[in-house]
């Protein structure tokens, strides 16, 4: 660390070396895991694997496991209650396995339950400049904190959980500046919509995007979390803010965050941890806020992306004959035409959920546009909050009842119908949801799905049509 | 771990961009906990019609296609979910091998877990074989050889590829990654002893322990 000349390193490189355990050849290290979570749909897998290859846990105290993925959302939920014919077996094998190797175990029941992105920033599970993973490819929700989160394999996880260790081979580094002041009515949501719809779906394979800009640098933690949370959606695995005042605030205090001296210590840690003057990035991107629009997706991944007012791309200006053909089968999936607008596109389903948009910033701003309103008769809405404390804390607040006379159903916290586990409500419908994938049968068959910010979903419930909030 | 050194065999063209692991196992086959089950449902919703029967237009249900041993497709194979049944049900089908311009991060390190080697090749190339196999109805056999790093075509033409080292060799030898892992267990208590020192607010208390319970799932 003293050598005169040593190469200035990104926030990025410093986490990782100080994970490094050692090198296994060239181009992979392993790396020190400083927290395991497991859920339901994976995590039954991986301890089922684990005990027949009669191995232990090797780091019981680092390890968390949450009931969020298969559970109900219905509200009076049983400890069995899912959609998933699988569910029981699933989460009752891991409540199992958490009890018999004494994880960290957040039941159905917990009041500290909900989506594991969720809960683990509201618990301090995740910190900064750790490293994080999850079978989940949304892990990198979490890198709001700076810690650094993601996604991995059954197998991968069982690594984990034998050795607490992953191998893992070093990513480039990317950085994305969002720039201005975020013009009313534009939130996170539409700041990463917008991203991945200019660098594309595959624009981050083989990165680690670091989030800054001003614009970054003044949102609060739940946008933060937005962003990093949709990382996956231009494939860099890993999405994090560095830390700052913001994070500290947010965090000390929290359950499993350090206390007293060990804060002090800790905080000084992380902010050691900040990018050395001069730290270059492989690539980096710019955005400019203070122009952006709310943003809508019209077709089947997320770069189908465009600002709500315009109109429907035409697929025969795309750039090449298979994109050309993708963006047709899109608008044929999604019953669109080139050239036709999609505000005032009937909806049949207003979604407000998951992992990406469901926390008490989001369920607020949403209250505020459906205060005193009521949703087009024609709309089944839908409001599952990110996790138990927010939604006890909007109940605090009366938001459940702006939700409830407005026309929306108020659940139980759980990943609800983010996907397609069995409950078949939203089959050939067109939904506006908060959630981050609009894949071809996501949220059902042939479910067709557009991803948009919580207030532009509770603007189009009301409205009964693809709308923004300034419209309604 | 099951051992990959090369395939050849049919190799189906799926030459789309961006297909994700809900297309290749829909979320609602996910469920269980068994390591095995999955081929059954993969790529469901293209495979199967809306009646359960096989869907004759799609390219896995036609001779010689439902041979494959390798899929040829756009970039951005396996993106979205992380779900390991995605590579487990490709697998199980038959395929060895996915050739393709560029991979989901997360899929494409589940592969190497799975006996499984994704290749990344400029996307002309994928063109070039595609074009090769359209011309002989399916039947041209396509070489995978991890060992020596190279795809190669029944006409000689041959195209380089790169997997990252470590992977690659614990796929050639097959070696089970945990016990690999524990091999280095000395360096990983020493690391964890100076770490302690450095960052005690990482290792936190276990939670209590508490007595087993029998699940309805043991039973």
């Amino acid at each position: 660390m003293s050598g005169s000349k040593a190469r200035p390193l990104t926030f990025f490189d410093k986490v990782w070396e100080d994970h490094v355990v050692t090198m296994l050849g060239q181009d992979t290290a392993l790396l020190q895991i400083d927290r395991l979570v497991l859920h339901e749909l994976s995590g039954s897998q991986v301890v089922r694997a684990l005990d027949e290859a009669h191995r232990t846990p090797d780091s019981r105290a680092q390890v968390f496991t949450v009931i969020e993925h298969l559970i109900s959302t219905r509200p009076g939920r049983g400890p069995l209650d899912s959609v998933s014919v699988s569910g029981p077996a699933m989460i009752g094998g891991t409540r199992a396995a958490s009890k018999k190797w004494g994880f960290h175990f957040i039941d159905y029941d917990d009041p500290r339950q909900g989506i594991a992105h969720v809960v683990a920033l509201e618990l301090g599970i995740a910190l900064p400049g750790s490293t994080y993973v999850c079978c989940d490819s949304h892990t990198s929700t979490v890198g709001a904190i700076g810690a650094v989160a993601w996604g991995i394999g059954a197998s991968e996880a069982e690594h984990c959980l034998a050795t607490q260790t992953l191998a893992q081979a070093k990513p480039q580094t990317m950085r994305v500046n969002f720039e201005g002041e975020l013009p009313l009515g534009v939130y996170a949501k539409d700041m990463i919509l917008a991203l991945i719809g200019k660098i594309g779906a595959s624009g981050g394979i083989g990165y680690a995007a670091e989030y800054a800009g001003s614009t970054v640098r003044s949102l609060p933690m739940d946008g933060r979390a937005t962003l990093c949370n949709m990382a996956i959606e231009f494939q860099a695995k890993y999405g994090f803010v560095v830390p700052d005042d913001i994070t500290l605030e947010y965090l000390k205090g929290r359950d499993y965050a350090p206390r007293g001296a060990q804060w002090d210590q800790a905080a000084a840690y992380w902010l050691s941890m900040r990018s050395d003057e001069g730290a270059s990035f492989d690539k980096e991107v710019h955005i400019d806020c203070s122009q952006l629009k709310p943003q809508v997706t019209w077709g089947t991944s997320p770069e189908q992306v465009m600002q709500i007012d315009a109109l429907v791309p035409d697929p025969s200006l795309q750039p090449d004959p298979q994109s050309r053909l993708e963006a047709q089968r899109a608008l044929d999936y999604m019953h669109l035409k080139p050239g036709m607008p999609l505000l005032g596109l009937p909806i049949d389903v207003a979604y407000i959920g998951s992992c990406t948009n469901a926390r008490l910033s989001d369920l607020r701003a949403a209250a505020e546009i459906l205060k005193g309103r009521k949703i087009s008769p024609n709309v089944q809405a839908i409001c599952v909050p990110g996790s138990t404390p927010v939604k006890r804390a909007a109940e605090a607040e009366g938001l459940d009842r702006i939700f409830k006379d407005a026309g929306f159903e108020w659940h139980e916290s759980a990943c609800g119908n983010c996907g397609h586990i069995g409950d078949d409500r939203f089959a050939n419908l067109r939904t506006i949801s908060t959630t981050n994938r609009n894949f071809k049968g996501r949220q059902g068959p042939n479910t067709r799905t557009h991803l948009a910010s919580p207030v532009t979903v509770a603007a189009s419930a009301l409205a009964g049509s693809i709308t923004y909030a300034v419209k309604v | 771990m099951e051992q990959f050194v090369s395939v050849c065999g049919v190799a189906a063209p799926l030459m789309q961009i961006n297909i994700d692991t809900d297309q290749i196992i829909p979320a609602l086959y996910l469920g269980g906990t068994d390591a095995k089950g999955y081929g059954a449902h993969l790529f469901a919703n293209w495979r199967f019609r809306g009646d359960g029967s096989p869907n004759p237009d799609f390219i896995l249900n036609q001779e010689p296609y439902t041979q494959s041993a390798v899929l040829l497709a756009d970039r951005n194979f396996g993106c979205g979910s992380s779900r390991e049944r995605a590579p487990k049900a490709l697998r199980e089908f038959g395929i060895r091998a996915v050739i393709a311009p560029s991979f989901g991060g997360i899929f494409f390190n589940n592969c190497f877990r799975n006996g499984m080697v994704p290749v990344n090749l400029p996307i002309e190339q994928v063109r070039e074989i595609v074009t090769l196999v359209e011309s002989s109805h399916g039947l041209a056999q396509i070489s995978v050889d991890l060992e020596r790093k190279v795809v190669e075509l029944p006409d000689g033409r041959q195209f380089a590829f790169d997997v990252p080292e470590t992977l690659r060799q614990m796929l050639l030898l097959g070696v089970d990654e945990i016990d690999q892992t524990k091999s280095h267990q000395s360096t990983i208590d020493a690391y964890r002893e100076l770490d302690r020192a450095r960052r005690p607010w990482i290792y936190v208390d276990p939670a209590p322990m508490k007595p087993t319970i029998r699940s309805t799932s043991d039973e």
